[in-house]
C-alpha cells in the first residue's frame, strides 16, 4: 500500500497534502480567469440592462419561464450527483462513483436537451438576432440586443456543459477501471470544482435573463 | 485528510436548500418590487452561489490560502462590475451626444 500510496506523489511535491493543495489552488486559478470571462459578459449585460430596462423586461418575457426553471433544478441535481461522486471516490467506493457519475452525466444531457428545445423556439419564433428578427412591443432593436446577451451568454454556458460532457467521460472511464482511491482521487474531486462552478454561472444566468420580465 | 470527507446529509441539506431558494426566487418575481427587483434577485443568487462554493465546492473546509485566493478572484469581479457602472451612471450622454453633436 506505502508503495503506491508514495508513487502516487509527483516527484516535486513533499506529501501528498501538499501535491492536493497544490492541485487545488492551480484549479482555482483556471476558475478565476474562468470568473473573469464571464465576468466580461455579466459586466456589458449590466450596462445594457441599466440603459434600456423596459426593452430587457419585454424580452424577457419570451423566454419559457416553466422550461428555465426545471433546467435551473436540473443543473442543481447534477451537481448534487458530482458532489456525492467525490465523495465516494473519497471513500474508495468505485460502484458509487461511476454511478453517480453516469447520473452527472444523464442530468446534464437532460439539462442541454431542454436547452436544445429552447433554442429552436427562439428559431421559430424569430427571436434569433439577425436578419430575421422580429418582435412585438416597444423598442424591437433593444430587444435585440437582449437576445444577443441571452445567446451569448447561455451559448458560452453551454459550451463549458459540453466540454465538461466530454471530460466526464474520461473520468467514468477512469473510475471504472478503479484509479482512484481514498488516497488518490484528485481528477475526481478537480472535475467536480469545474461542474459546480457551471452550475453557479447558471445560477446567476437564470434570474437575470428569465425573470426579469416575470412581473409584467 | 479524513477530515475532509464531509457526510453526504450535508449534501442532501444543501440541495434541498439550493431548490427552495430557486423557488423562492421564482415566486418573488411575480411581484413587482420596483428598484429593489434586481437586488433581491441577486441577493438569493448571492446566497445560492455562496452554498455551492462552501459545501459542494469545499471551500468551507480548504486552506486559508485557497480561501483568499476565491475571495480576490470575487473581489476582481466587483471592481470589474463596480468601476464600470460607476462610470456608466454618472456620465451625462445628452451632454455628450450634443456635444459630438451625433
Amino acid at each position: 500500500m506505502s508503495d503506491t500510496h508514495s508513487g502516487l506523489v509527483a516527484h516535486q511535491f513533499d506529501d501528498v497534502e501538499q501535491q492536493r493543495e497544490s492541485v487545488t489552488l492551480g484549479m482555482w486559478t483556471f476558475l478565476l480567469t474562468e470568473i473573469m470571462m464571464f465576468g466580461g459578459l455579466f459586466t456589458g449585460y449590466t450596462v445594457y440592462r441599466n440603459a434600456y430596462p423596459e426593452a430587457f423586461m419585454y424580452a424577457s418575457h419570451h423566454l419559457d419561464l416553466v422550461l428555465g426553471t426545471v433546467n435551473t433544478a436540473v443543473l442543481l441535481g447534477s451537481s448534487l450527483t458530482m458532489a456525492l461522486a467525490v465523495h465516494a471516490a473519497q471513500t474508495s467506493n468505485r460502484k458509487k462513483t461511476v454511478g453517480f457519475l453516469l447520473g452527472t452525466m444523464l442530468l446534464g444531457s437532460v439539462f442541454l436537451g431542454i436547452k436544445v428545445v429552447e433554442y429552436s423556439h427562439k428559431f421559430h419564433e424569430n427571436l434569433v438576432p439577425g436578419a430575421n428578427f422580429m418582435v412585438d412591443g416597444p423598442q424591437a432593436t433593444n430587444q435585440e440586443l437582449f437576445f444577443s446577451f441571452y445567446f451569448a451568454m447561455t451559448g458560452l454556458h453551454a459550451v463549458h456543459m459540453i466540454i465538461g460532457f466530454g471530460i466526464l467521460i474520461v473520468i467514468t472511464v477512469m473510475a471504472w477501471k478503479n484509479r482512484f482511491s481514498a488516497e488518490y482521487y484528485s481528477p475526481v474531486e478537480m472535475f467536480g470544482l469545474y461542474w459546480h462552478f457551471v452550475d453557479i454561472v447558471w445560477i446567476f444566468l437564470f434570474p437575470l435573463l428569465y425573470l426579469i420580465g416575470a412581473h409584467v | 485528510m479524513s477530515d475532509h470527507v464531509i457526510p453526504t446529509r450535508v449534501y442532501y441539506t444543501v440541495f434541498a436548500a439550493l431548490l427552495v431558494l430557486t423557488a423562492l426566487t421564482v415566486l418573488v418575481a411575480e411581484f413587482d418590487l420596483g428598484r429593489l427587483n434586481a437586488f433581491v434577485a441577486m441577493l438569493i443568487a448571492c446566497t445560492k452561489a455562496m452554498l455551492v462554493i462552501l459545501y459542494f465546492m469545499h471551500v468551507r473546509y480548504s486552506s486559508r490560502l485557497t480561501q483568499v485566493f476565491i475571495g480576490v478572484a470575487f473581489l476582481f469581479l466587483l471592481i470589474l462590475i463596480s468601476f464600470t457602472m460607476s462610470d456608466m451612471l454618472t456620465r451625462n450622454f445628452e451632454l455628450l451626444t450634443a456635444v459630438s453633436g451625433l
